[in-house]
């Protein structure tokens, strides 16, 4: 085709394949600007939440919108607070030592050896120099004052033993919902899923009921138990993933004599880790925000409560120190934010199976 | 009823099908190794589903106090007729959580859809980065993203009021937009905390959208589509199966809307009763005053209430979800 192409056509050609490039370019840049802007408004929450948790109780309750402090400088063994000094040359910032109505003395503190400084002026309409200061204080407070070793241990006690009942006992089920034929099958398969839609209230009053009448309330165990009998959610996620594995697998297990149990565990579940971390995670977020349960059942014995219900009485109780509860907060996010970042594929592709195969 | 049973006679038909060729002889033989698997649920279903459901609906006749249980006594429908005629909490905390779904659920909808159309637009760069931003607020846990937005928005010291202010308008302070004081606003306070985890229904939605076929838009462009009309006549009715899903999921959820108000205002209701959701109302009853058969006789008046959203949602299918032939 080339060397049919004039040289008059070919620069048109090259000049409109220019234009067609600045305007990609053009529209990459708004379009990212676009996302840009949007991800600020989106992330600020958490920014405020973690400029908070750093001020003083007095900064925090009205406040410049950084936590900043009024500078000082120590001179001769007293301290003196930093102004705004406009010069000659400038503006530089100098501590106030003596204040005198039409003209003051100050001190730079870059060069203190240098002494005084007079200044023809009036004190009053300087600014004074703010510098940043972040009230790390507030996270030990805070820590101490929630008793968080405490709340994040029960939290983590409760993630982890329900993770591993609901887990195991969820790739039970779904490995005999995706491989074994039997009479009612998908009935039994409507019903888990019809599961997901049933308001969980239903269930509740009876349960508590039967629970304290047999001693369970204050205790953890009505939150555990029942989580070792599967769950829609998990069962459908791990049911799709078994799906995908080739049965030629199992066959030969089946022909070196592996019954169907050892099957399971010696060659689908190696296969399925993908899924399996997936529906972990999953389960971990649920058990770090599950409210409700530990609200009804662990209301009266705080020796017992996890963190969505501890940071709750909080909150209730420390209304006036927003920095504090900041900073609670913060910890409470850190670990799922954390956890999220190094496992993101897996969950984001977790999520995705759940959502668009239902 | 009969779409639902429909879609799901559909869906299961498949699953049969799918499932005969993939069962071999041997399995067939070991059918009876399907119920030892399933059993965790099956138990499990049984004792904490059916059990407790079949106990709620007997409860829901009783008169019982948790404190005094060998004072329960029968009343029949009395229960029933106190929620539905005589309770006037009961309607005013549905206008509440109704009014609540009626302005979150579309608006956490729109975007997550558009956010998931700027996520899949050819010309953002930087997806995975933007991807993980969008997504990062929703595993801050409900606790802590509650506490944080009572702060950002409070009408003194938030940044909102702050920002807004900066638009001229007198926001911050006493006589500023008052988030959690004003009765009006209150749904829309809540709407932003609620948006703020829409990470799931962004990431599902940028799926559907990367799996419209290219071939469509081809197409519609030799036709001479512009972007409204690919947009409505390609990308919706393409992802409408998702945003269906979204739907009935985001329902369910919102009409057993709790924690956040529950965290911030307890059961008080404060402001003038706008944050008496249902659910703070059930478990008022159930569980604050211990009232065993009234709570029961609440909880399944939200069964039914979910139960009718449901039903009518799918109802609603036939006339914009589109299933192409080849979508599981």
């Amino acid at each position: 085709m080339k060397p049919m192409v004039t040289r008059r056509e070919s620069t048109a050609f090259d000049e409109a394949a220019a234009r067609l490039k600045r305007r990609r370019l053009l529209r990459q840049w708004v379009v990212t600007m676009v996302a840009l802007a949007l991800a600020s408004v989106w992330l600020m929450p958490l920014l405020y939440a973690g400029v908070t948790s750093l001020k003083t109780r007095t900064q925090a309750a009205d406040s410049p919108i950084l936590p900043t402090e009024i500078a000082v400088f120590e001179y001769e063994g007293r301290e003196y607070e930093v102004y705004e000094v406009p010069v000659d040359g400038g503006i530089e910032s100098w501590a106030l030592v003596n204040k005198g109505r039409e003209s003051s003395e100050f001190v730079d503190p870059n060069d203190p050896e240098a002494g005084l400084i007079l200044w023809e002026g009036r004190w009053r309409t300087l600014e004074p120099a703010r510098s940043i200061s972040f009230a790390w204080g507030n996270y030990p407070e805070a820590w101490e004052k929630i008793n968080f070793p405490r709340l994040l241990g029960w939290t983590v006690f409760y993630a982890t033993i329900t993770l591993i009942g609901a887990v195991s006992s969820s790739a039970l089920v779904a490995y005999g919902f995706a491989r074994f034929k039997f009479r009612g099958r998908g009935v039994l398969f409507m019903v888990l899923m019809a599961t997901i839609i049933l308001p969980p209230a239903v269930t509740q009053v009876p349960s508590y009921a039967f629970f304290s009448w047999i001693g369970w309330t204050g205790t953890w165990l009505p939150l555990i138990v029942p989580q070792f009998f599967a769950n829609a959610y998990n069962v459908f996620l791990l049911r799709q993933y078994f799906l995908t594995i080739p049965n030629e697998m199992e066959q030969a297990a089946a022909v070196d004599g592996a019954g169907p149990l050892k099957t399971f565990v010696a060659v689908i579940l190696p296969q399925a880790i993908p899924a399996m971390t997936a529906v972990s995670l999953f389960h971990f977020f649920f058990a770090w925000n599950d409210f409700f349960g530990p609200l009804i059942y662990l209301v009266s014995n705080r020796d017992l409560q996890p963190i969505s219900v501890g940071l709750t009485l909080f909150n209730g109780v420390y209304d006036t120190e927003p920095q504090l509860i900041m900073a609670a907060s913060f910890i409470t996010l850190v670990i799922p934010l954390v956890i999220f970042f190094f496992a993101q594929r897996i969950f984001i592709q977790g999520i995705v199976i759940t959502g668009v195969d239902k | 009823m009969s779409t639902v049973n429909e879609v799901t006679d559909e869906a299961s038909r498949k699953r049969f099908r799918r499932a005969k060729s993939d069962l071999g002889a041997l399995e067939r033989k070991n059918g009876r190794y399907g119920w030892i698997f399933i059993s965790p649920w099956l138990i499990g279903f049984f004792l904490f589903y059916l059990l407790p459901m079949a106990a709620s609906a007997f409860f829901s006749m009783l008169d019982f106090q948790l404190s005094v249980p060998d004072e329960a006594t029968f009343i029949g429908a009395d229960n029933w007729r106190r929620a539905l005629f005589n309770d006037p909490n009961v309607w005013r905390s549905w206008v509440v959580t109704l009014r609540f779904a009626v302005i979150n659920l579309p608006l956490g909808l729109a975007v997550a859809f558009g956010f998931a159309l700027l996520l899949n637009s050819e010309y953002l760069r930087g997806k995975n980065l933007f991807r993980t931003l969008f997504y990062a607020p929703s595993v801050v846990p409900f606790i802590a993203a509650t506490l944080i937005f009572s702060q950002v928005l409070n009408s003194q010291s938030g940044w909102v009021n702050r920002i807004i202010a900066l638009f001229g308008v007198d926001a911050v302070g006493i006589d500023g937009i008052r988030w959690f004081d004003n009765p009006t606003l209150i749904p829309i306070t809540f709407t932003f905390i609620g948006i703020w985890g829409v990470g799931n229904a962004i990431l599902i939605n940028l799926a559907g959208l990367q799996g419209v076929p290219t071939s469509l838009y081809e197409s519609a462009a030799i036709d001479g589509a512009g972007w409204w009309r690919r947009m409505w006549n390609i990308t919706i009715p393409m992802v409408s199966p998702v945003i269906f899903y979204n739907l009935v999921l985001g329902l369910v959820g919102l009409l057993q809307y709790f924690l956040q108000p529950f965290v911030l205002n307890g059961t008080t209701g404060y402001p003038e009763g706008a944050t008496n959701f249902y659910m703070i109302y059930f478990y008022k009853q159930a569980f604050q005053f211990a009232q065993m058969g009234y709570g029961a006789t609440l909880a399944w008046i939200l069964f039914f209430v979910a139960l009718v959203f449901t039903i009518v949602t799918f109802g609603t299918a036939r006339y914009w979800v589109y299933y192409s032939g080849d979508s599981t």
